[in-house]
């Protein structure tokens, strides 16, 4: 009754009895009583109200005494009709129940029911008619239906008493006459019935019949809510939702909103009130939830409620965004939307992320929602790469871009360096042990490499370091010699550990915590202290950068200690820088020892500063390479993340050492710069489930480490320079003494 | 402190006009009319540059001894012109700016809605209730009216 506005007419005008009818034979088909339901189901059955042909007509004569008539044929469809009519015109009250009442006795079973339910829901009550009818009418037949209208005439409270009625009597035939109203032609029928208040009704049937069944639903379910949408309704939203948008996630466009509601027959400007009210993200285009909630809207205006000025609790769309607010929106969200709180919460889930608010339900479901996906992408993305570096090296706590590093290397790393080391083995120290040990040796460069790159990968301390030098340098023998004492198979075979995740930068860092506690004695002390002093670390290699060359071992080791702490703290660029100085003159001298020192500082610096992306770069080139790629990953370190520089110095440190030992200078360098690199990359891909930050950490990054690299080259070229006019400066002595020498 | 608020169409005809000072609220109007052809006059000027590349925020348009006149043009050629009084202590590029900005957003939450038709006037009148957001633009106005946002 409610449903078909009779309640707004206060009685049951024709075209509620029409839309009661209507609603009847959709119950009475099994559909949801919904306003929808009578739009939707274009070939509802027409109400069996036994003489449902005849109710209708009866209708359109909207004469009572046809109902007796009626009721004999039609076995009560047809007295509902015209008593609807009565009804209409009788009674106004609205109370479902009075129909209902006065139903009750008629309608032996079901349609009792039904009135004594419309209270609670319309749609409830109409089913209840509907059922009635189906199984009743036989039953009601015109008995039922004839007393029934008379007390409707009476006691019509309204038009739920009629709907009641009739929904008891005969709804069949008012279903049929629905049914067909709701199509078009129909609805012309009923409006030649009832030209004056039907008319409205009907064409608003035709387009909004459904929603006049809504807003008789509404009506039933506003008892509980106001505006509370029941299932049926909502069904009904949904169906007229998939008319427009079949995809149900997708937005209706304003226009297309625009020309549906406006069948409705509302004003415009209670249109785009509604409209104002249920655009909750103002997007200029309704979700699903949305679109429910002004569907609602409508139809609770046309039955005569007032615009709310705000949107209803129940009708705000659930923003439930759990992943990713998606701009589904479910607006409507209908808190109380009892009725399917699942459907609910899947349609929100799209809608607006941001609009999440005081739902209670959702919200919290949503939130749970939101912290399993987020919980659950990190922590994939963590254990990609923890598990990798994890069982590696506890050194590579420095993330390395270096793949290769992961795992395998980071475990022979480990073990290399254990067995060199003997001391700490945890990886970051073992590393750095060794690469004391190695930075005499020749590929210094090459571990300061490999550091680099151990360092890009992640965290993986020693391993990474290890690997990454064979990544990146391709020597593995020189890993091998850094870890000297380590098998040197170690060092070879990482070639690499399949970065597994660039993302592991963060890792690294990770790493290097692990590493760092883990690590225990003076390399780990030094490793410990590389990463925070990362910035030192330049300054203290650049002095005892030549010196260290020599011991290459403890000097090498001492230095990078001594640098790392020092390092770490400051500024790799520093580190970088100074090294790179050292490098110069070293290089004037001892190219390879200076290198090395250099590297495994630089690297250190680097590897603290940058990921490995820098040092990635300068894998390729020479010392100007390294320069730069030390400078750039100090650069890049101190732009990228706070983690990542920590394990990277460490690593490169180690690194730095293995690979001073084994590579030649410029490998070295490049390796270190690659490392710092590398280093910084992975810290930058591995954001954590996020690939949007991920990828725009490892941009940072990269850029970070091309301007590093950049600062190096300029660095590197500078000094080249500077020997080459020395070397020229000095030619020119030697020309001046040569005569003097043959003399 | 806008004495004056105005949103002119791209047809140069007005959808909401409304000035504080009640009385004497013709000589407002009449400013914002002339105020039409400098805004015109800027945004010619900017020559080719495409319209994206050109500033909204017109800024001042011309000063009369009591009142400054600033404009704003969005991009689809609708014109804000806002005319504050000369004796607030001069009120910031800032701040008209951010003015500006605000009574764009509330323009665009007007447009938002599919039963606003472009070239309707902005009004909150009606039976039923204002649009919304055009009572919001309203408020909004107001407040600018009041007080310097």
């Amino acid at each position: 009754m409610e449903l078909c506005g009779a309640k707004r007419l206060g009685y049951f005008g024709r075209s509620q009895f029409y839309i009661a009818l209507k609603l009847v034979a959709v119950a009475q088909s099994g559909f949801p009583l919904r306003v929808e339901s009578i739009n939707t189901v274009k070939d509802l059955p027409l109400p069996r109200f036994v003489a449902s042909k005849n109710e209708q007509e009866s209708r359109h004569a909207a004469s009572y005494s046809s109902d007796s008539e009626n009721q004999g044929s039609y076995s009560g469809v047809i007295p509902p009709p015209p008593g609807r009519g009565q009804v209409k015109k009788g009674s106004i009250s609205h109370d479902t129940v009075q129909p209902r009442t006065s139903a009750d006795p008629q309608e032996p079973a079901s349609p009792v029911v039904s009135p004594q339910q419309s209270p609670p829901t319309s749609p409830h009550t109409w089913r209840k008619h509907n059922r009635h009818p189906s199984g009743g009418n036989s039953e009601r037949p015109l008995a039922g239906p004839g007393p029934f209208w008379s007390p409707f005439g009476e006691a019509q409270s309204g038009s739920s008493a009629g709907d009641a009625v009739w929904s008891g009597h005969s709804p069949p035939p008012p279903q049929e006459n629905w049914v067909s109203f709701a199509d078009t032609p129909p609805t012309s029928t009923l409006l030649t019935m009832h030209p004056a208040s039907v008319q409205d009704q009907t064409t608003v049937r035709t387009v909004a019949s459904a929603t006049t069944a809504n807003e008789i639903r509404r009506q039933s379910s506003s008892y509980d809510d106001p505006w509370k949408i029941t299932d049926e309704q909502r069904q009904y939203y949904v169906n007229q939702f998939k008319t427009i948008q079949p995809d149900l996630n997708g937005f209706i466009p304003g226009s297309a909103a625009k020309e549906f509601f406006t069948k409705s027959k509302l004003p415009i400007l209670e249109l785009s009130h509604i409209w104002e009210l249920s655009d909750f993200d103002k997007d200029g285009a309704l979700t699903l939830d949305e679109f429910c909630a002004a569907f609602h809207l409508v139809v609770a205006r046309k039955n005569g409620y007032d615009l709310p000025e705000k949107l209803p609790e129940s009708l705000m769309p659930k923003l439930i965004d759990l992943e990713d607010s998606a701009d589904v929106g479910d607006q409507p969200g209908e808190v109380g939307y009892s009725g399917s709180p699942a459907e609910a919460p899947p349609s929100k889930s799209p809608s607006m992320p941001s609009l999440n608010q005081t739902w209670p339900e959702l919200n919290q479901s949503s939130e749970q929602w939101e912290t399993f996906s987020e919980r659950s992408s990190s922590s994939q993305t963590l254990t990609q790469f923890d598990s990798n570096i994890a069982p590696a090296d506890p050194d590579t706590a420095i993330v390395h871009p270096v793949p290769i590093r992961m795992t395998p290397s980071k475990i022979h790393m480990q073990e290399m360096e254990l067995k060199r080391t003997g001391s700490d083995h945890t990886n970051p120290t073992s590393p750095l042990l060794v690469k004391p040990s190695d930075l005499s040796e020749e590929n210094k460069i090459n571990s300061s490499v490999k550091f680099a790159s151990a360092n890009t990968v992640d965290g993986y301390s020693s391993s990474d370091s290890f690997t990454s030098d064979p990544e990146q340098i391709g020597s593995n023998i020189t890993r091998q010699r850094s870890h000297s004492g380590t098998s040197p198979d170690n060092t070879a075979p990482p070639p690499p550990p399949p970065r597994p995740q660039p993302s592991h930068s963060r890792s690294s860092s990770l790493d290097m915590n692990r590493t760092f506690t883990v690590t225990t004695g003076q390399q780990q002390a030094g490793v410990v202290a590389h990463p925070p002093a990362v910035p030192p670390r330049p300054q203290p290699s650049q002095a005892p950068g030549p010196a260290v060359h020599r011991p290459v071992d403890a000097d090498g080791l001492v230095t990078h200690t001594s640098t790392s702490p020092q390092q770490i703290p400051e500024q790799p660029n520093f580190a970088d820088f100074s090294q790179f100085e050292v490098f110069a003159a070293s290089n004037v001298n001892e190219e390879q020892d200076d290198e090395a020192e250099k590297h495994p500082e630089v690297l250190s610096v680097e590897k603290a500063s940058d990921p490995a992306g820098s040092l990635r770069v300068a894998k390729t080139d020479s010392k100007i390479e390294e320069k730069t790629a030390a400078s750039a990953p100090a650069n890049v370190s101190k732009g990228t993340t706070p983690l990542a520089p920590p394990p990277k110095p460490v690593r490169r440190r180690l690194k730095s050492e293995d690979e001073l030992r084994p590579e030649v200078d410029e490998h070295t360098q490049k390796t270190g710069v690659l490392a710092a690199v590398l280093a910084s990359q992975p810290s930058i891909p591995r954001s954590v489930g996020k690939d949007k930050k991920a990828i725009q950490a490892s941009i940072r990054r990269n850029k970070e480490t091309n301007t590093v690299l950049a600062r190096l080259n300029s660095e590197l070229q500078q000094q080249l320079k500077d020997v080459l006019e020395e070397r020229i400066s000095l030619e020119v002595q030697l020309e001046q003494l040569r005569p003097f020498s043959h003399l | 402190m806008a004495v004056c608020v105005a949103v002119i169409a791209k047809e140069n005809y007005p959808l909401y006009i409304r000035s504080t000072p009640t009385e004497n609220e013709l000589k407002f109007h009449y400013m914002v009319h002339t105020s039409l052809d400098v805004v015109d006059e800027k945004v010619s000027a900017m020559g080719k540059a495409l319209v994206d590349q050109r500033e909204l925020y017109l800024g001042l348009l011309y000063p009369t001894e009591d009142y400054k006149v600033y404009g704003y043009v969005t991009n689809s050629k609708v014109k804000f012109v806002m005319v504050v009084d000369s004796s607030n202590t001069a009120l910031r590029d800032n701040e008209i700016r951010s003015m500006f900005r605000k009574l764009h957003n509330s323009y665009t939450d007007v447009m938002c809605n599919p039963f606003y038709n472009p070239g309707d006037r902005i009004q909150s009148s009606g039976n039923l209730g204002i649009s919304l957001s055009c009572r919001a633009f309203d408020t909004m106005v107001t407040s600018m009216m009041i007080q310097v946002c």
